[in-house]
């Protein structure tokens, strides 16, 4: 299907861009890897009047190590979240995700500002930062301003960005010593969004847990973290009893809506095993 | 401003057009190049029917705008023999039956293409995930992947100025 009909302008510096978003406030939409934007066009469930491309914009592509944190460029391609040896050897949670995301030709274009930007509980991202405790960096005609991963999400769909703001970083912070983290995703095929998604990462000492976050994949209207089921985990020993009661309370908390995928109750049962699988592996690699 | 001149390559020749914004590069490609060997299978961004290679990537043309293509280089299906010479993919898909009604053909030979121009030697399952973007409704894949295996080794082979005398 053809999309309606908009004007296009494609900036080549983020200032510009800022210029124009202001300029076209309340009718412009950003596009960047367009792996989410340019279906909705097509089924004309969006029909922005005004669409900002940022694929001309250079220096938005990046993963870098900078003091105490990973810093993702908005433009970066999942793609080169695969490729980079710096996310496979030190971020396991975040590499898990990138495997899992779509399928590698849509890996190809789809962006990770985009991902987490379109705020979609479906997508993979949102969950993997929330467990992180990433940061988001904007940027607005004001200057750049830092927003914690948990006050991101504000609801279906829509994030704490303003009208002219653009997302231009992602900085999740290093893990420590004896931290680890994992992504596990249970979807029909590949390519699929999933049924659902449990991101964990955590900090051991010894048999005990002492940090821990937990995000959870399309299992709620807005991307969330189970925090129960957080509570349920840290300051204690990881045994199988403990497990199963951390589990139960993700599935407890989590509110899936009955679709294609499955009905509320499976859905959280799949979480319920999930949240049991990732945390074990989250662990295995803290402690390995 | 919804009316753009882009100049693209394709296939090695520059071609300059006026594009609406809201066309989309694979009916750019299909409809103003006559280049139908892109198809178009879905219109949920699934299928992969219509993968081309983009700046030397494979992207699913269906969801790009021909007006982002402005200033970069494209390859389709078109431009993968050469010399009136079947590439080595072509050819394996020929002698392996990697093909039944040929509809995922061009796609699954654009995503095999950019898979051996970076892994020229892949696993079997490297080759199953690196074609997990298209979609294939009759073959069952198997003779796909054998496909691909043969144009790997074939790409292999020492060329004849490279074998010692
Ligand atoms: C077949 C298919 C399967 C998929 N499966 C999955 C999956 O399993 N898991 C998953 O996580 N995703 C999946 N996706 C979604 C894909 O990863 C999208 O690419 C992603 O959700 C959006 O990224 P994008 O760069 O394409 O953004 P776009 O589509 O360009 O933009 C999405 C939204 O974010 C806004 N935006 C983009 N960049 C910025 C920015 N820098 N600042 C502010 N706002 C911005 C846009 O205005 C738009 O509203 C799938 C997509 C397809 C087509
Ligand atoms: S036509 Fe199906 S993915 Fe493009
Ligand atoms: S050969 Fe018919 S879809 Fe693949």
């Amino acid at each position: 299907m053809i999309p309606g009909a908009f004007d296009y302008h494609a900036p080549g510096t983020l200032s510009e861009a800022v210029t124009l978003l202001r300029q076209h406030a309340g009718d412009a939409k950003l596009l960047a890897g367009g792996q989410s934007l340019i279906p909705a066009m097509r089924f004309r469930l969006a029909m922005p009047p005004v669409l900002i491309d940022l694929n001309q914009i250079e220096g938005l592509e990046y993963v870098r190590e900078d003091n105490g944190h990973l810093a993702i460029g908005a433009m970066t391609r999942e793609s080169a979240l695969e490729e980079s040896g710096l996310v496979q050897s030190r971020f396991h949670l975040l590499a898990d995700a990138a495997r899992v995301i779509a399928d590698p030709v849509v890996r190809n274009r789809a962006t990770v500002g985009g991902n987490i930007a379109h705020a979609d509980p479906a997508n993979d991202h949102p969950a993997v930062m929330l467990a992180y405790g990433a940061e988001v960096i904007a940027l607005g005609p004001n200057g750049t301003r830092a927003i914690a991963i948990d006050n991101f999400f504000v609801d279906l769909f829509e994030n704490a960005l303003a009208e002219d703001e653009i997302l231009t970083e992602i900085r999740i912070p290093t893990p420590g010593a004896n931290s680890g983290g994992a992504y596990v995703k249970m979807e029909r095929k590949v390519g699929d969004y999933a049924i659902s998604g449990v991101a964990v990462q955590l900090t051991m000492n010894g048999d005990t847990c002492t940090s821990a976050r937990i995000g959870l994949t399309n299992v709620s209207p807005t991307p969330m973290r189970a925090k129960q089921a957080e509570q349920l985990l840290v300051g204690q020993v990881v045994t199988d009893e403990r497990l199963e009661a951390v589990g139960a309370a993700a599935a407890a908390e989590c509110d899936p809506s009955p679709d294609l995928r499955g009905s509320a109750e499976y859905k959280r049962d799949v979480t319920r095993v999930l949240t049991k699988r990732a945390i074990r592996q989250a662990v295995e690699r803290a402690t390995s | 401003m919804s009316q753009h001149k882009i100049t693209v390559t394709v296939n090695g020749q520059a071609v300059t057009q006026e594009v609406e914004s809201r066309l989309l590069l694979v009916h750019f490609i299909r409809e103003n190049l006559d280049l139908t060997g892109t198809h178009i299978g879905c219109d949920t961004t699934s299928c992969g029917a219509c993968t081309i290679s983009l700046n030397g990537r494979t992207v699913k043309s269906c969801t790009v705008f021909a007006v982002q293509a402005n200033g970069g280089e494209i390859e389709t299906i078109e431009g993968v023999a050469q010399g009136g010479q079947l590439h080595p993919l072509q050819e394996g898909f020929w002698e392996k039956h990697g093909l039944q009604c040929g509809y995922c053909t061009p796609g699954m030979i654009m995503s095999a293409k950019h898979l051996l121009a970076h892994n020229p030697d892949p696993s079997e399952m490297e080759i199953r995930q690196a074609i997990s973007g298209n979609l294939c409704r009759c073959t069952g894949y198997n003779k796909i992947v054998e496909a691909i295996q043969y144009a790997a080794a074939k790409l292999n082979q020492p060329t004849p100025e490279e074998v010692p005398a």
